[in-house]
């Protein structure tokens, strides 16, 4: 017998044929991808780094220069961060931003999911506030209309899921219970608030809560539009959590009522747990979209990490360097959201395997 | 029949009564404050403003002829139907762009598959209004004058004040070709139904998709070439300093609609990705292994139960690109957002102009729910 060409000689030519040239319709994809790649990233990197600014006394230098202007980020980017917070002050929504964020990842980790774990956020919140607010302690007060970018960004967030989560566990009871009168109210609302764009729930809190309220009653911007974050988020949310109410087992309910257990007592102690870690990863994946949703309180004037962006972008000496500046803003929020989801995704799997493994 | 407190069913009572005074009472006091606040503020509530005239232009119509003179509810017609055309185009296109993404992920090209892994991943984890800012600020920024456009396809041109591109002239060829289109497609239609009763009767099998296909390019194909294939462009030229004829995308529209199609596509991808991989491996090595070929195979057995499974998050993506279509008053495309804005502004008129945003939103969701709906419906397993 002939002796067959040695298979798998040469491992990198093996692989780069069965990866890169399977097929012929394969082999014109990839010529055509090289090729293009070939076009367009080294143009790209002349502008972004070879050819790029870095360090200008202003931006006279950039206009001159065909690459990037990166001095807009190293000259502006404690604007961008902080937003008008005074400036001898910024050390305070630094630290804030490390704490809301060192508070995230605890409470991502499966190792702190202990009793003990609310009251690590209530105490963090606290230093937030004063750290934040300040007027005690030596530390001067700034009024919240000051407060600006990532942190604003991230505190938005964080209270929108704060708020959110209570409320949309609520209407996914409500709606899966047999009272048709709660029934009715929540599927209501959520179908109210899914049928219609953000925009219109943040404008209706910036022009129609006013309204509302009596006389002599008025809440702040950021709280009006805070509340809105929440509602918007609630059902959302909501509707994750009903995924995850409907996947517990009916024995479950069975075994529970059997042993006499009073509905609250049920929800809380047998179903709930069970429904929500089953919607964990679905639940993480609406946080990053509240995250991502916190950029539209641009629309109504609030000054978060990409309306900070933008107002730079309107002073005419950095006019003009837009596309500078969004891809800053979009690796910062590139950042946050893949980091949660690449925790959503091990996450994902770590449950999978654990249903896998369990005895049956 | 003697009721205890522990009753659920004097407990349910309750909470409902509850509820139902509670909701009740909210209502009331928020409607009592809001009468009152615009009786202080002399705003009259009703919808007698839509007549007046609006007296703002607006920089591009779709369909809807306006002009300032015209009333304010022209204006948000005007402002609907460019929040329709958004919607429309966007929800084809990232279809497509979104399917051939999400088929490229699982294809065994190495390099093809990491790309567009690599598109999903970033477009996912970065806010679309960024997104969309960015894509102005790149075609504002960075895109020539006219005098300088770039003319990236034989009459198409890029510039800072949008896309343009030549569209054919009218002739009454063309409009004699759509309707053979049209006539076409309904018989392709009634053909491919009738083949599938017979196939049902007698289980012999015809050619479908090939005679459909002839069906329904055969008849417009013949009457064009037989009134002469008039084909004239009308391209754009460069007079003063901008273009005129053919079309004109403006840069808001390009961005935002581009935007839009690029983002939705991402999860478009994901969601087509994972309705093929839901597919078990054993449905199609048993339909290999009942000699059916490739193109059968997809047509009978992964496209019935992947689409099963794609329909309903698809349905969401849809309903979110036309809801995301409202960021378009972030880059100055005058969509309903927009308009109502300004109309709330210049008039007072906050909880109608809201109230009319939510109503047309709601429409059109609920619409494109009931749509999707129905198909989903035909498309569900039977018998289950």
């Amino acid at each position: 017998m002939a002796a067959a060409p040695k298979k798998g000689s040469d491992p990198i030519f093996e692989w780069i044929r069965a990866k890169l040239f399977p097929s012929p319709l394969s082999s014109v994809a990839t010529v055509l991808i090289l090729y293009l790649a070939w076009q367009a990233i080294p143009p790209f990197i002349d502008w972004a780094f070879l050819d790029a600014i870095w360090r200008a006394p202003d931006s006279a230098a950039c206009r001159a220069a065909a690459g990037a202007c990166w001095v807009f980020v190293t000259e502006k980017y404690r604007f961008i961060l902080f937003g008008t917070y005074p400036y001898e002050e910024h050390w305070r929504p630094a630290l804030a931003i490390f704490l809301l964020i060192t508070l995230w990842a605890a409470s991502l980790a499966p190792m702190f999911w202990r009793r003990w774990l609310p009251l690590m956020w209530l105490a963090g919140l606290a230093a937030i506030g004063v750290l934040m607010w300040g007027g005690i302690g030596g530390l001067s007060y700034v009024e919240n209309e000051r407060w600006g970018g990532l942190v604003l960004t991230l505190l938005l967030t964080t209270f929108g899921i704060g708020g959110a989560f209570p409320l949309a566990v609520l209407l996914a009871l409500a709606r899966r219970s047999r009272m048709p009168v709660l029934q009715g109210l929540a599927v209501g609302f959520i179908e109210l608030v899914r049928g219609v764009p953000l925009i219109s729930l943040l404008f209706m809190a910036s022009v129609m809560l006013p309204l509302f309220l009596p006389a002599g009653v008025s809440i702040d911007k950021l709280l009006r539009a805070q509340i809105a974050l929440i509602l918007f988020a609630a059902a959302y949310l909501a509707e994750v959590v009903r995924g995850g109410l409907q996947v517990v087992p009916r024995g479950q309910y069975e075994a529970a009522d059997a042993l006499g257990l009073s509905y609250w007592r049920k929800t809380v102690l047998v179903i709930l747990p069970q429904a929500l870690k089953i919607a964990i990863p679905p639940l993480v994946n609406s946080f990053i979209g509240l995250f991502k949703d916190t950029s539209l309180v641009l629309i109504i004037g609030l000054f978060d990490l990409l309306s900070t962006v933008k107002i730079v972008l309107t002073d005419p000496v950095w006019s003009g360097f837009g596309v500078e500046a969004y891809l800053f803003a979009s690796l910062v929020y590139f950042v946050f959201c893949y980091a949660m989801s690449r925790y959503s995704q091990r996450l994902e799997w770590r449950l999978a395997r654990a249903e896998g493994a369990r005895p049956r | 029949m003697k009721l205890r407190s522990s009753d659920p069913r004097l407990r349910a009572l309750v909470y409902q009564v509850s509820a139902a005074a509670a909701t009740l009472l909210l209502g009331w006091f928020l409607i009592s404050n809001t009468i009152e606040n615009l009786a202080e503020r002399n705003i009259a509530s009703g919808f007698a403003f839509l007549d007046r005239e609006a007296g703002f232009a607006i920089g591009e119509t779709t369909f809807v002829p306006y002009s300032a003179s015209g009333t304010y509810l022209e204006a948000l017609t005007v402002g609907i139907a460019n929040t329709l055309r958004v919607a429309l185009i966007g929800i084809v296109a990232a279809t497509v762009l979104g399917s051939l993404i999400g088929l490229a992920r699982l294809s065994r090209n190495w390099l093809l598959a990491k790309l567009a892994s690599g598109y999903v991943e970033f477009i996912r984890n970065v806010p679309l209004l960024v997104q969309l800012f960015f894509f102005y600020a790149l075609i504002a920024e960075h895109t020539p004058v006219p005098r300088e456009a770039i003319e990236f396809l034989p009459g198409w041109y890029l510039s800072n004040r949008g896309m343009f591109f030549p569209v054919p002239v009218f002739h009454a060829a063309h409009a004699w070709a759509l309707a053979a289109l049209a006539a076409g497609i309904a018989t392709a239609v009634a053909f491919a139904r009738w083949a599938a009763r017979r196939r049902a009767l007698t289980g012999g099998s015809l050619p479908v998709a090939e005679i459909a296909l002839a069906l329904v390019l055969g008849p417009p194909a013949l009457t064009f070439i037989a009134m002469g294939t008039p084909l004239e462009f009308d391209v754009p030229r460069l007079s003063g300093f901008n273009f005129s004829g053919g079309v004109a995308l403006t840069p808001e529209f390009t961005a935002l609609t581009g935007g839009l199609i690029l983002y939705t596509a991402a999860f478009i991808a994901e969601i087509v990705r994972a309705g093929i991989l839901s597919i078990p491996r054993g449905q199609i090595e048993a339909a290999c292994a009942l000699g059916l070929r490739q193109r059968r195979i997809l047509r009978f057995v992964i496209l019935p139960q992947a689409l099963r499974v794609i329909v309903p998050p698809l349905t969401n993506q849809y309903l979110n690109l036309t809801k995301n279509s409202s960021l378009a008053v972030a880059i100055g495309y005058p969509d309903l957002v927009s308009v109502a804005n300004t109309t709330i502004n210049q008039t007072g008129q906050a909880v109608e102009g809201v109230a009319i945003i939510m109503a047309v939103y709601l429409t059109i969701t609920l619409t494109i729910s009931v749509v999707m709906n129905w198909y989903n419906a035909r498309m569900a397993l039977r018998g289950q």
